[in-house]
Order: C-alpha cells, then structure tokens, then sequence
C-alpha cells in the first residue's frame, strides 16, 4: 500500500506561493531526505520571471546571401576557374610545372592593374581535420603568393587565404573528386 | 518525441539501475519529462535503466519500496508536471533509494515552457550528483554546425542534442566554435566575408565582435581559462603559427615561432600550458608548450597524423583524433602515464570535446557518408548518438557547467 507523504516543507513552499493549504501529517519515519519545496525555494533553479520569457533562449543572427552560393557556378564561370586554378599533388605545395602557365598569366594580369587586390584561395580534400586542413591550404595559398612575388607581383596587391577542406570543387569521396579539390585559386574581388 | 538511441557495448559494467517513472501531467506537458531524465541517466554510462511502464505515481506519494525491489531498482525517480495559470509549469520530483526505503530528496521549479528540457536536465543532474557523487553535465549545453542545402547554421543545444537553437546562419561556412569559460559566448571561424575571420559572439543577445581579421587566414580559437584572452592561429606573417589575442581584441602577440604548422591550441585547465598540432617533425603531432611561448615538448609518438587535441577538465587526460590505416579514430591518452586508446570503431572521427565533468566526450563521426554527433565515455563502452537538425552536422564543442 501506499502511503501519502506531505512533507510539511512542501505547505511551506506553497504558502510561500500564496495559496497556503493545510496538510494532514501522515509522518515519514526516514527525514533523511531534503524535503520538496524547502530545497526548491532555495534551489538552483530560480522560478522564470514571465511565461513567455525563456532563460536560455538564444539570439540568431543572419549572414551572407540568403539563397546560398553553390560550389559549382556557370559554365563560362567554370572555364574561367580553370585559368586562375592551381592543382596539387596530395600532400604537396609544390606548383607542378604544368600549372607555371597559370601563375604567369595572372602575374602578368595583376601587374597591368596596380590597383587591382587579389586574393589567392589554397584548398584541400576531405581527408582530416578541418583546422589542419586550413594550414594545409594556407601553405598552397602561400606557394602561389610566393611565385608571383618572384614574378615581380607587388604583396600589397595579393592576400593569401585558406579554405581548408570546407569549399569542395568537386563532391565525392573517390581520388578524381579529391584531386580536384587540392588546389589554389587565385580571386579578383 | 526525439527518438535516443544509446549503445551499449563491453561486458561487465557497473551501472546503479534505477527507475524513472512518467512524471504525472507528462502526457498533456509540451515535454516528457521522464524520457528526458531517463535517457540522460542512460547516456552518462553510469546507469541503467529499469521499465517502470504504468507506475502512476508522483512526488507526493510514498512508494511501495518492495515492488521496486523486486524489479531489481535500487533507487526510483517519481514527480510531476502541471501547467499553471500564468502559462508556466510547476515541476516537482522526489528520488528514493529504493535498497534503504529512504527519501534522498527532491525539487520544485516554476519555470517557462521552454525551459521545460532544461529543468529535466537539471533533475537528471541532481539524480546523478546524489547517485554517483559527481556533478551532472545534463543541464549544460553544446554547440555545432549544420551544412544543409548550402547554408552553415551554428546552433546552441542542450547537452542531448535537442532544443537546438540558431545563434548564427550563414552562406559560408562556419567552424571551430568554442565556448568561452563562462559560457555566455562561442568564439568561431567565419567564412562570411570570403575569408576565414575570428569573432566572439555572446549567444544571449547576438551581439558579437570580430576578434581575429588580420591580413591572411584566422582560424582555431581556444580560450584561455580566465577568459581574458584567447590563443588562435594566423598566418599574418607567413605560415599558421599561434598568437595570443586579448579577448576584447587589439594586437596580438605570437606565441610560436617556427617555420611550420603551429594551430590548433587548446589550453590545459590549469591554464600553464599550451596543447598545440604542428607538423615540425614531418607530420602532424601533438606538442606542449608554456602557455606564454617557449620550447615544446613532443606529446604523441604513435602513429604519423595527430590532430586535434582536447584536454580533460580535470586535468588527467588528452583526447585527439589519430589516423590509423586511413581511418582518423578518437583516441584518449591518460596524460600522467601516457597510455593511449582507441575508443571507436568509425573511421571519420574529428573534434573532440570534454564534458566539464570530464566523464564523456562528444565528437563528431560519420555513418553511411552523413556526418553525425556522438558522446561516448572514456572508455568507449557507452555511446549515444546525440539528435540533431537535418543535414550534416559537425564541429560539436561542449560548453561549460551553467551558473545556477
């Protein structure tokens, strides 16, 4: 059977509230126990002044364009990527010499214009962490910097970024995806 | 109702097995306060969960301890939930030690319906502190990252995953959220304007401030223990290395001083030194510097990829993400000692985080290419597959115990 326990904190409690109700003491033999109510009204948890008002409740803030830019663009814009793309070998930062055309064409761009600021994007794949990937793509960035300096590009004009692993080219996990995704692009903003 | 999902795997557990009745009211409250309770005590490892399927019974009623018994409990959470007529919801539960008879105590709340999650969580807490003698992280809240059809959501959650709410959506991504000690603010990497860009960020009321833009890339924020400041990594002169930055911003002072990858700081709770990833002997490992610079000592010696490092609360051991065999798995190192584990089975492991109670770790893994949220023990023997918002979720940094 079941015995009613009307712990007389818990007429304390609810008188504190206003409301005090006379309780019949059925006793408790254990008083081991902290009793309801007595504990509450010095608890951790202070009462939620309003209703409405949610104590945890977070503010959301809203950035960037709302309908979300996609990795892949038009096609003109696709081939245009192309001449302004550096691939790598995994695990390199090596410009291989097939991609030197690349870095003279846009270190002849970017010298006609001294005014022109261009950032250099270094990019890798989906393999790892994505803070070790953002120094790994910062040192692809940064190999691109460094031969258009050679190549007489004046460093106020570049900036060398890292997108890490989080703006894939290509999507997939298999070797042609993650190729296409070891790169740096170079930027006009 | 979310659906939990906790696995059990290991012979051999010790788990206090307990019964957590429905609260009464709990089929008309927006929130089952019960279910949240019990799955909470289920994820910590520590318990295990009885059915107490049809116990009508609440706060107020004194139970009938040889039944409980006889089910194998040895204590027994009973309370109640009711609307009241300001909208709120008074919440009132009693935990009984079923093996003794005796009563160990309860709590009442009034409190907003959406605080309702938080205080079960809290009642989980105070079942777990009474129980196990630790404190509870149920009432303690954890941040992540969502990519779904192209937009980047940081969300702030209670500690099971649920009640996610937006504290920023962006078109580009977002990571590395890290909260500060306090808890009142996430300090992240951007990549809003095109770039990655540290801010801090105060969840409460949105306002946030940048913290790192400095010429080239900004990334891996990891507060100080005080809060004062923060250790984060740029690329401003040349190659990731570590400055540290005041946390109301200003010039920051470099910390590191190679011709490598330095990133990835994480501080030792003590506060004196600096965990940090850097490739200076080839690959990438774990390295130990003073929190103010100076000379490093080597930390991880197994394996060539580590990444990622977590320090313990309470100061005892390292959890990073290793590869092994192509396969990037969570281990833990018990620092003092220097023993090393591999606590999963997935082969996608990446950013572990410590519960402030330094019991489970949530991580971030992958299950048939979908990225998801786990906790698992130290051990590895309990994991939960925490809830979610559609689309990949990742990035998961456990906040710190809440001011009462």
């Amino acid at each position: 059977m079941k015995r009613i326990l009307l712990a007389a904190a818990f007429s304390i409690a609810i008188a504190g509230c206003g409301s005090a109700v006379k309780l019949d003491d059925v006793s408790v033999e254990d008083k081991s126990g902290t009793p309801v109510g007595m504990q509450a009204l010095a608890g951790p948890v202070p009462a939620s002044t309003s209703a409405a008002l949610s104590r945890s409740a977070i503010a959301p803030i809203e950035v960037g364009s709302k309908a979300g830019t996609g990795a892949a663009g038009a096609a003109g814009a696709a081939t245009a990527a192309a001449a302004r793309t550096v691939f790598f070998d995994f695990d390199s930062f090596a410009i291989k010499p097939e991609f030197q055309v690349v870095v003279d064409t846009q270190a002849k761009l970017i010298k006609a214009d001294k005014n022109r600021k261009v950032m250099i994007e270094g990019h890798t794949d989906e393999s790892g962490g994505r803070e070790y990937n953002l120094a790994l793509g910062q040192k692809r960035s940064e190999a691109v910097r460094r031969a258009l300096v050679l190549l007489g590009v004046a460093d106020s004009q570049i900036e060398a970024v890292s997108f890490g692993k989080e703006k894939p080219a290509a999507q997939g996990t298999d070797e042609m995806a993650m190729a296409k995704n070891r790169r740096a692009e170079i930027s006009y903003r | 109702m979310a659906q939990f999902r906790v696995d059990v795997t290991g012979v051999g557990l010790t788990q206090l097995p307990i019964a957590v009745a429905a609260f009464r009211g709990d089929d008309a409250a927006p929130q089952k306060i019960g279910a949240i309770v019990q799955a909470d005590l289920e994820r910590s490892g520590q318990f295990r969960a009885l059915d107490a399927t049809g116990a009508a019974m609440d706060e107020a009623a004194r139970p009938d301890f040889s039944l409980w018994r006889q089910k194998g409990a040895d204590s027994l959470l009973v309370g109640s939930v009711t609307k009241l007529a300001d909208g709120r919801f008074d919440l009132r539960f009693r935990l009984w030690d079923v093996a003794r008879g005796q009563d160990l105590g309860g709590e009442k709340y009034a409190v907003a319906q959406g605080d309702l999650r938080q205080s079960a969580h809290r009642i989980a807490d105070f079942v777990y502190e009474k129980l196990t003698g630790d404190r509870g992280v149920f009432s303690t809240r954890i941040a992540y990252v969502t990519k779904a059809a192209q937009r980047f959501n940081l969300w702030v959650a209670d500690s099971d995953g649920e009640n996610p709410q937006s504290a920023l959506n962006s078109s580009e991504p977002i990571i590395s959220p890290a909260w500060s000690p306090d808890g009142s603010q996430l300090a992240y990497v951007s990549f809003e304007s095109r770039k990655p860009v540290v801010y801090a960020h105060e969840v409460a009321n949105g306002k946030r401030r940048l913290l790192a833009n400095f010429r080239g890339s900004n990334s891996a924020p990891a507060w100080a223990p005080d809060g004062r400041s923060l250790a984060v990594t740029l690329s401003r002169d040349g190659g990731s290395q570590l400055f540290l930055i005041d946390a109301a911003g200003g010039e920051p002072r470099r910390l590191s001083q190679s011709a490598f990858i330095d990133t990835e700081p994480a501080y030792a709770r003590d506060g004196r030194s600096l965990y940090f990833v850097s490739d200076r002997g080839g690959a990438p490992q774990i390295y130990r510097m003073p929190a103010g610079g100076g000379s490093a000592e080597r930390v991880t010696f197994t394996g060539s990829y580590n990444i990622s490092p977590a320090l313990s609360p309470d100061g005892r051991w390292l959890a990073y993400v290793s590869r092994v065999g192509g396969a990037f798995k969570l281990h833990v190192m018990e620092i003092a000692t220097g023993n090393t584990n591999a606590i999963t089975d997935s082969s996608a492991d990446e950013s572990p985080s410590f519960s402030p109670n330094s019991r489970l770790i949530a991580y971030a893994t992958q299950q048939q290419g979908r990225e998801m949220l786990m906790t698992t023990t130290l051990d590895g023997r309990i994991k939960a597959r925490l809830a979610g918002q559609a689309g990949d979720i990742r990035e998961p940094d456990w906040g710190p115990f809440q001011k009462p």
